[in-house]
C-alpha cells in the first residue's frame, strides 16, 4: 500500500506554509517567507516524485496491468444520506498524480524565480504566502475524490487567482481585472453547480467513482438520467454540458475566455503558474475526470467539447497574430493550447485504441505547462530587462539575454512542434487522434498549428531579433537578472526539450490499461511542414525591421482589425450587460427595490415618526401638567369608583 | 345659631382641598406650591378628625393617622425644601416653568 499518511502532506505542506507566511510573513519572516514556501514545495515536489514512482512503477497495477484507483485518505465531512456526502479525501490515479508533479513541478519553478522577479516587493511575504495556497487548492482539486470536493477546491482555485491578479492592487487595472476574473469564473461556475447537482440528483452520490460507475454501467441510475429530458436533451447531456461549461469558465474557452487576456496583469510568475501552466487547465482535467461518462453514456456532450475546444483554438491563435502586448499574445497562445486539449479529449473515445486522443490531451497538458511556463517564465525576464510589456519597445535582446533567448527559441520550438522538443509528440498524437475521428477538425487544428507557429516566431524575433541591439536600453547593465532568476528557466528548458520522449501512454491511457503509440513518419511531415511554414513566414517578416508585415496587415483591412480587437467580444459583453441587462433588468429590479421593498420599510418607520410627534407633548416636563394629569385620573377612578358602588 | 356638625367640617375640609390644589396647578413659585401641598394635607387632617368623631367617638385610629401625616408632613417639607434649593441653584429660580429639562 501507498504511504497514504505521506501523500496527505501534499496538499497540506503548502498549507502549512500558507498560514505560516499569511500570519506571520509580513511582521516576522519577511523576506525569509520566499526562502520557507519554496523549502515547503521542495518536499513536498519531493512527495510527490516519490508517490509518482511508487505508483506508477510498484503498486499502481493490479494483477492484470491496469492502474487502479487508489482512495489513499478518506474522511466523510458532511452527509446529507446514506450514500450521498460530501467527502474530503486523496484519489490517486494516473492522471491526479501526473498533476500533482506538474503543479509542484511548475510551482517549484515559479517559487524560485519569484524569490529574483519580486525582490524588494512590499507585499513579498503576501506574495508567497498566495502562491502557496494556490498551491494547496490546486492540489486539493486534483487529488479530490469527490465532486463536491472538486467544486470547493475550484473555487478556492479561483480566489487564489482573484488575489494574485490583483496583486497590484494600486494599479486600476489590476484591479479591473482581478474583478472581471473572479465574476466570469464565478459565472461559469454557476453553470458547474447545477450540473453538480444534477448529476447528483440523478446519480445519489457525490464520489466520483461511484458517479462514473453508476453512470457508464446500465444502472437503474443510468436508465432515469437518460430518460429524463429538458427541451428535448436529455438531465445527463445537460449536466455534463454545464459541468464543461464550469470547465470552460476555468480554461477560458470560447465564450468564457474574456479574462484570461486581462489576468495578465498580475505578476508575470503568477501568470505562469496559474494562466498557463495549472489553473487554466482546471477544465481539460474535469472533463478527463469525467471522461468515462462523457465518452461511455454521452457522446453529444462530448461533441459540445470537440467544438467548443478546435473553435477557441482557431479564434485565440488568429488573435495571437495580432496583438502587440507580449503576455496577451502568450495568454492567446495558451487559450490556443488549451483548445488543443479540450478537442483532444472530445475526438478521444473509451478504451485502448480508441484512448488515444485522451491519452494525447493529457501528454499535451504535461509538456505544454513545461514549455508555457518556460515563456511566461522567459517573458518575465524581458519585461523584467525592458520594464515594458509593448513588442515595439523591445527588439535586438539576443545579445543582451542569452540565456533566455536560448531558452525562450526553445520553448517556441516545442509549442510550433518541432521534432525533437516536447510539443512536437504531444500535438503529434493530438492530430493523429484527430484525424481518425473527425478530419474536419483535422484540418481546422492542422491550420491553428501553422498559424500556432507562426505568432510564437513572430514574438520571438520581435523580442531578441528585429531592430539592432537598442542603445536606449540604459538599464542594460543590470544583467540578465539573478541566478533565481535564470536556474528555472534552464531548468524548464531542459523539460521542454526532454519530457517528450516519455512513452506517456504507458502510463497515463483512458482506461489503465497500457496504450503504445507508435510513431509513424509519414504521418508527422504534414504537421512539421505546416509548422515549419509559419515559422519561415514569421522569419521573413519579422527577422528584420521592414515594412511587410504593415503592409500585410493593411491589406488584410477590416479583419486584421477585428483580430487586433479581439473580435469585439469584450465589447459585445459590454453591450449585453450595460444596455441590455442592465436597462432591462438592473433598472427595473432597483427600481422595485427602492420603491415597493424599501418604501415599505419606509413607511412602517414615517408611520411611527408621525404617531410619536403627536403623542410627544404629553412629556412636556412640566411639574404642574402632570399634576393636572394625576389629578383628572383619581378624579376619573373616583367617579368610577362611585358610579359602580352605588349599585 | 347653627350647630357645627360633620357636613360644616366637611365644607370646609373639601373647600381648603381644592383651595390646595388649585393653588398647586396655578402656582409657579414652587415653595407656595409646598403650602398648596400643606393646605391638602390638612384638608385630609381635618376629614379623618372629623369622621373619628362622629362615627367612631370611642376609637382614637383616626387621631393617630393625623398625628403620623403631620409628622410626615413636616419631614416631607424638609425633602422639598431641599430639593427646591438645589434646583434653585441650578436654574437660578423657584419658578417650576423654569425646571423643564426633563422631558422628550
Amino acid at each position: 500500500m501507498l504511504h497514504s499518511k505521506l501523500i496527505t502532506l501534499v496538499p497540506l505542506l503548502p498549507f502549512a506554509v500558507f498560514l505560516l507566511t499569511g500570519l506571520f510573513g509580513r511582521k516576522y519572516l519577511k523576506n525569509f517567507s520566499g526562502i520557507l514556501g519554496t523549502l515547503g514545495l521542495f518536499v513536498t515536489f519531493i512527495i510527490s516524485i516519490y508517490t509518482a514512482y511508487e505508483y506508477f512503477f510498484v503498486q499502481g497495477r493490479d494483477a492484470n496491468g491496469i492502474f487502479q484507483q487508489i482512495i489513499a485518505f478518506k474522511y466523510t465531512w458532511l452527509e446529507f444520506s446514506p450514500g450521498l456526502s460530501i467527502d474530503m479525501g486523496i484519489i490517486l490515479d494516473p492522471i491526479s498524480i501526473m498533476m500533482i508533479v506538474v503543479v509542484t513541478f511548475i510551482s517549484l519553478m515559479v517559487h524560485i524565480y519569484s524569490m529574483g522577479y519580486m525582490k524588494g516587493e512590499e507585499r513579498y511575504a503576501t506574495y508567497f504566502s498566495f502562491l502557496s495556497l494556490f498551491t494547496f487548492s490546486m492540489l486539493g482539486l486534483v487529488l479530490a475524490c469527490n465532486i463536491f470536493q472538486i467544486y470547493i477546491f475550484w473555487e478556492l482555485v479561483g480566489l487564489s487567482s482573484f488575489l494574485l491578479i490583483g496583486y497590484y492592487y494600486d494599479k486600476p487595472s489590476a484591479v479591473a481585472a482581478a474583478k472581471k476574473a473572479f465574476i466570469v469564473t464565478r459565472f461559469a461556475d454557476l453553470g458547474f453547480l447545477i450540473g453538480i447537482l444534477i448529476l447528483a440528483f440523478y446519480s445519489h452520490t457525490l464520489d466520483f467513482q461511484t458517479l462514473i460507475e453508476r453512470f457508464t454501467n446500465h444502472s437503474e441510475f443510468y436508465t432515469a438520467v437518460t430518460a429524463a429530458s429538458f427541451m428535448g436533451v436529455s438531465a445527463l447531456t445537460w449536466g455534463l454540458v454545464l459541468v464543461f461549461i464550469g470547465g470552460a469558465g476555468k480554461s477560458a474557452m470560447f465564450p468564457l475566455h474574456v479574462w484570461l487576456p486581462d489576468a495578465m496583469e498580475g505578476p508575470t510568475p503568477v501568470s505562469a503558474l496559474i494562466h498557463a501552466a495549472t489553473m487554466v487547465v482546471a477544465g481539460v482535467f474535469l472533463v478527463a475526470r469525467l471522461f468515462p461518462v462523457f465518452s461511455l453514456s454521452c457522446p453529444p456532450a462530448l461533441d459540445v467539447v470537440t467544438y467548443v475546444g478546435i473553435f477557441s483554438s482557431l479564434f485565440a491563435a488568429i488573435i495571437a497574430c495580432t496583438q502587440t502586448d507580449i503576455k496577451r499574445v502568450l495568454a492567446y497562445s495558451t487559450m490556443s493550447q488549451i483548445g488543443f486539449m479540450m478537442f483532444a479529449l472530445g475526438v478521444s473515445g473509451y478504451g485502448a485504441e480508441h484512448g488515444l486522443g485522451y491519452m494525447a490531451s493529457m501528454f499535451h497538458l504535461f509538456t505544454h505547462a513545461m514549455f508555457k511556463a518556460l515563456l511566461f517564465l522567459g517573458a518575465g525576464a524581458v519585461i523584467h530587462f525592458i520594464h515594458s510589456n509593448e513588442m515595439k519597445d523591445m527588439g535586438g535582446l539576443k545579445k543582451a539575454m542569452p540565456i533566455t533567448h536560448i531558452t525562450f527559441l526553445i520553448a517556441c520550438l516545442a509549442i510550433a512542434g518541432i521534432p525533437p522538443f516536447a510539443g512536437f509528440f504531444s500535438k503529434e498524437e493530438i492530430l493523429a487522434a484527430a484525424f481518425e475521428n473527425n478530419k474536419f477538425v483535422f484540418v481546422l487544428a492542422l491550420i491553428t498549428a501553422g498559424i500556432t507557429a507562426f505568432y510564437m516566431f513572430r514574438l520571438y524575433f520581435n523580442i531578441f531579433w528585429s531592430k539592432k541591439a537598442n542603445d536606449n536600453h540604459s538599464n542594460a547593465s543590470h544583467g540578465e537578472g539573478s541566478k533565481t532568476m535564470l536556474v528555472p528557466l534552464c531548468i524548464l528548458a531542459l523539460c521542454a526539450i526532454f519530457v517528450g520522449f516519455i512513452p506517456f501512454g504507458h502510463f497515463v491511457s483512458s482506461d489503465g490499461k497500457i496504450l503504445s503509440t507508435e510513431f509513424h513518419l509519414l504521418f508527422s511531415i504534414g504537421p512539421v511542414l505546416i509548422a515549419v511554414l509559419g515559422i519561415a513566414l514569421a522569419t521573413v517578416l519579422y527577422k528584420k525591421e521592414n515594412p511587410k508585415a504593415d503592409r500585410i496587415s493593411k491589406t488584410m483591412g477590416l479583419f486584421y482589425n477585428a483580430a487586433y480587437k479581439k473580435f469585439y467580444i469584450d465589447e459585445i459583453y459590454l453591450f449585453v450587460t450595460q444596455k441590455i441587462v442592465f436597462n432591462l433588468i438592473g433598472r427595473p429590479a432597483a427600481w422595485i427595490d427602492k420603491n415597493i421593498v424599501d418604501a415599505s420599510i419606509n413607511l412602517s418607520a414615517t408611520l411611527t415618526e408621525k404617531l410619536a410627534e403627536t403623542i410627544r407633548p404629553v412629556q412636556s416636563g412640566k411639574l404642574q401638567q402632570y399634576a393636572v394629569y394625576f389629578f383628572g385620573g383619581m378624579l376619573g377612578f373616583a367617579l368610577l369608583f362611585i358610579y359602580f358602588w352605588k349599585n | 345659631m347653627i350647630e357645627i356638625g360633620i357636613a360644616q367640617l366637611l365644607v370646609v375640609s373639601t373647600a381648603l382641598f381644592f383651595i390646595g390644589v388649585y393653588g398647586f396647578l396655578t402656582r409657579r413659585n414652587m415653595v407656595t406650591m409646598l403650602m398648596s401641598i400643606e393646605l391638602i394635607l390638612n384638608a385630609v387632617n381635618i376629614n379623618f378628625i372629623a369622621f373619628n368623631k362622629y362615627l367612631f367617638p370611642h376609637k382614637l385610629d383616626g387621631l393617630f393617622f393625623t398625628i403620623i401625616i403631620i409628622t410626615i408632613a413636616a419631614a416631607e417639607a424638609a425633602v422639598a425644601i431641599a430639593i427646591i434649593i438645589n434646583l434653585y441653584r441650578k436654574y437660578k429660580s423657584i419658578d417650576v416653568e423654569d425646571a423643564n429639562s426633563m422631558r422628550f
